[in-house]
């Protein structure tokens, strides 16, 4: 095997291609953490709601989602989408960058429908008596939720959707199949580019993994320091 | 649409097969079915190695499956495309380089899967084994294993509907499963998008939806049936 060469494809445009893909891959997750959190969590009071409309439209739009591969979202929103917008639409869109902006929406559907599994099962794991017992103590409803139910469910819903956050990080990379210039694009291109595989790969396992590391390390830092109390 | 499904469901569902090599709908199960097949012997010993009481097995193989679990599917797709070849000296198809990096990264979630599989079961059936003057391996492979496998099956049966969705990777190396057999009627029909990739879609999802309702009800009929004589 030939001798290893990292500065090769680590200097000139080719560091510059995959640092700008390494900083979009970034922005693309948090930009869908941004979006995902609030969609999910409304996704999960519909869950809960008592109203029966709003529980099967919940219920439905996360079947829905998570039974479909993140590929044919991505591969949707971006050949097929574009087809039902009328024309001003779809060329505002080819001139803003409809690359990103498609995988944000397939991101953003993807990675919510599991927020809202994890941020409703992070409610119903807080016992009712809870509730009853606040009550009965005197606090209102709002109090009682306030200073009761949701720093227990809180505690028990950010260990899973820090892993959750891990799998969408893994999951920007497969943008790369509409063309979004994130890292895995980049290293695709630095790859034909450079005829140098194994270096390229190399450093951007390592970009991925540590990120990952990061937030695996976050998520047992919080177990750690917040560890859920029996109720 | 209905021209578009008389005109290609046939593709759709087994690619160019019997004129050519399979794919559509039928490489996408076959793909799911046979790396998980593959991945759970993997997974049970690396499950194994991460229960191990020796840390000189125990921590390469915590390594490995943090690493692997750390890394998108996509990338172990290429590292499998551009190194397999010049691993085995011959020219790797894109099905067996799939089915290396499914077999290869499953096997990571599943040993997750299986030492947490292992760790519910109650430590007295291990010291109830031991004492009886089971060795270790007997213990595992008579008493623990069984046991452990059978808490599993929901998991496994998900871990099943994950593998089908990531079959579709295979479209980025042109592997002819479901996704990449859609595009291709798309490219050939141009003007409906919206059916064509509609159509695949929802096969995707009547297969994973069934199949997680299936484990759905594996894991009612297990918690009903109970582990009636496992005393702690």
């Amino acid at each position: 095997m030939a001798q290893l060469d990292f500065s090769a494809v680590f200097s000139g445009e080719f560091r510059d291609w995959l640092i700008s893909g390494f900083l979009l891959s970034l922005r693309l997750m948090v930009m869908t953490l941004a979006l995902a959190l609030p969609l999910g969590a409304a996704i999960a009071l519909c869950r809960l709601s008592s109203v029966a409309a709003l529980r099967w439209f919940g219920a439905a739009s996360v079947e829905g989602i998570r039974n479909i591969p993140l590929l044919m979202h991505l591969l949707f929103w971006y050949f097929a989408m574009p087809e039902l917008l009328p024309a001003a639409a779809r060329d505002w869109l080819n001139t803003h960058g409809a690359e990103t902006i498609c995988a944000v929406i397939a991101l953003t559907l993807y990675t919510s429908s599991y927020i809202a599994e994890d941020v409703r099962s992070g409610i119903r794991a807080v016992p009712a008596t809870q509730l009853e017992a606040a009550r009965a103590l005197g606090f209102g409803y709002l109090v009682s939720m306030r200073r009761i139910v949701l720093p227990q469910a809180v505690r028990i819903t950010i260990p899973p959707l820090i892993s959750q956050t891990l799998s969408l990080w893994k999951n920007t990379s497969i943008a790369t199949v509409i063309g979004t210039a994130e890292l895995m694009y980049q290293a695709q291109r630095v790859e034909t580019a450079s005829f140098r595989g194994v270096e390229t790969f190399v450093l951007v396992t390592v970009a991925y993994l540590g990120v990952s590391l990061i937030i695996t390390g976050a998520a047992s830092w919080f177990q750690h320091r917040f560890p859920v109390r029996a109720s | 649409m209905i021209a578009l499904l008389e005109n290609y469901w046939l593709y759709f569902l087994v690619g160019q097969f019997p004129g050519g090599p399979l794919g559509g709908l039928a490489l996408t199960i076959l793909l799911g079915g046979g790396a998980l097949l593959l991945a759970l012997p993997l997974g049970v010993l690396l499950g194994l190695g991460r229960v191990s009481v020796s840390r000189w097995l125990r921590w390469p193989v915590t390594t490995f499956v943090y690493v692997v679990r750390g890394t998108p599917l996509l990338m172990v797709v290429f590292w499998a495309y551009f190194f397999l070849p010049s691993l085995t000296g011959q020219k790797t198809g894109q099905f067996t380089t799939m089915l290396a990096a499914l077999v290869f990264f499953n096997g990571a979630y599943l040993a997750e899967i299986v030492r947490a599989g292992i760790q519910g079961v109650p430590r007295g059936q291990l010291e109830a084994a031991q004492s009886l003057g089971l060795g270790y391996a007997e213990t595992m492979r008579r008493v623990i294993l069984p046991q452990a496998l059978r808490n599993m099956l929901p998991s496994l049966v998900n871990q099943f509907v994950a593998t089908l969705k990531e079959t579709s990777l295979g479209y980025i190396i042109g592997l002819s499963e479901l996704s990449f057999i859609a595009s291709q009627i798309n490219i050939q029909v141009l003007t409906q998008p919206l059916a064509v990739y509609g159509i695949a879609a929802l096969t995707y999802f009547l297969l994973c939806f069934g199949l997680s309702r299936l484990s759905y009800r594996l894991e009612a009929r297990l918690a009903r049936s109970g582990p009636e004589a496992l005393p702690a």
